[in-house]
């Protein structure tokens, strides 16, 4: 398991080729990256706060409760903080599991999760000014899926 | 004991954290502790459903005792992913 909460820019294709190789018995790995949407153009950037301490603990108990349910070989969740632009990679997720539902399933569980259990905010900058991203009901209700 | 506060809960009330003792039994007694004591805090907790409480960086409720605890957060509902 890799968890890393960092503000530093990171590279998703060299991320997953490594997770890959280091999952290279499991037959199948999943991924998805999350990007910085640029509003139609209006946005000049977004900050992203969380809590040290607290963002590790609770990603690595998301981590532990996906192994708990799905049989993985291996997980990594990445997720930046700090200024980032328009088209910047937020975070990723990867699972490497025997069998693809597996991988699915569990990657599917973490970006559930990371979105409304993790400690992060996310501040929308445009030229018309700041506005803290509210949180949806949507992403609430998604929990009640898994 | 720290009082943590994140995202528009820290611009209102102007601060990241403060340091204080409290005799507060549960996190409902801190929120009525923390409101009297100055407009800005009145503002931030206004309204509890918008916000969301963590003690010693876990996620509970405001119903939660403070018994030990050495940190409390109070945020708005979180936005990761």
């Amino acid at each position: 398991m890799t968890v890393r909460i960092q503000s530093e820019p990171f590279d998703a294709g060299a991320e997953l080729d490594r997770f890959t190789r280091d999952a290279s018995g499991a037959g199948a790995v999943v991924s998805f990256t999350g990007l910085v949407r640029d509003l139609d153009g209006r946005l000049q950037h977004m900050t992203i706060e969380h809590y040290p301490g607290m963002t590790e603990r609770a990603i690595s108990d998301l981590v532990a409760q996906a192994h708990a349910r799905w049989d993985l070989a291996d997980a990594l969740v990445i997720h930046r903080f700090g200024d980032l632009g328009p088209g910047a990679q937020i975070m990723m997720v990867a699972t490497a599991s025997a069998h693809r539902a597996e991988a699915f399933a569990a990657a599917d569980f973490l970006m559930d999760y990371l979105k409304s259990r993790a400690p992060f905010w996310k501040k929308e900058v445009t030229r018309d000014g700041a506005d803290w991203v509210a949180a949806k009901d949507a992403d609430e209700e998604a929990l009640n899926r898994w | 004991m720290d009082v943590l506060y994140f995202a528009w809960v820290r611009e209102r009330i102007g601060a990241p954290r403060d340091t204080l003792t409290t005799q507060a039994a549960t996190v409902m007694d801190l929120v009525e502790e923390l409101r009297a004591r100055e407009d800005r805090y009145a503002a931030a907790f206004e309204d509890l459903s918008a916000l969301r409480v963590a003690v010693d960086q876990e996620l509970t409720d405001f119903d939660a005792p403070l018994a030990g605890a050495q940190e409390v957060a109070f945020f708005p509902p979180m936005t990761g992913g």
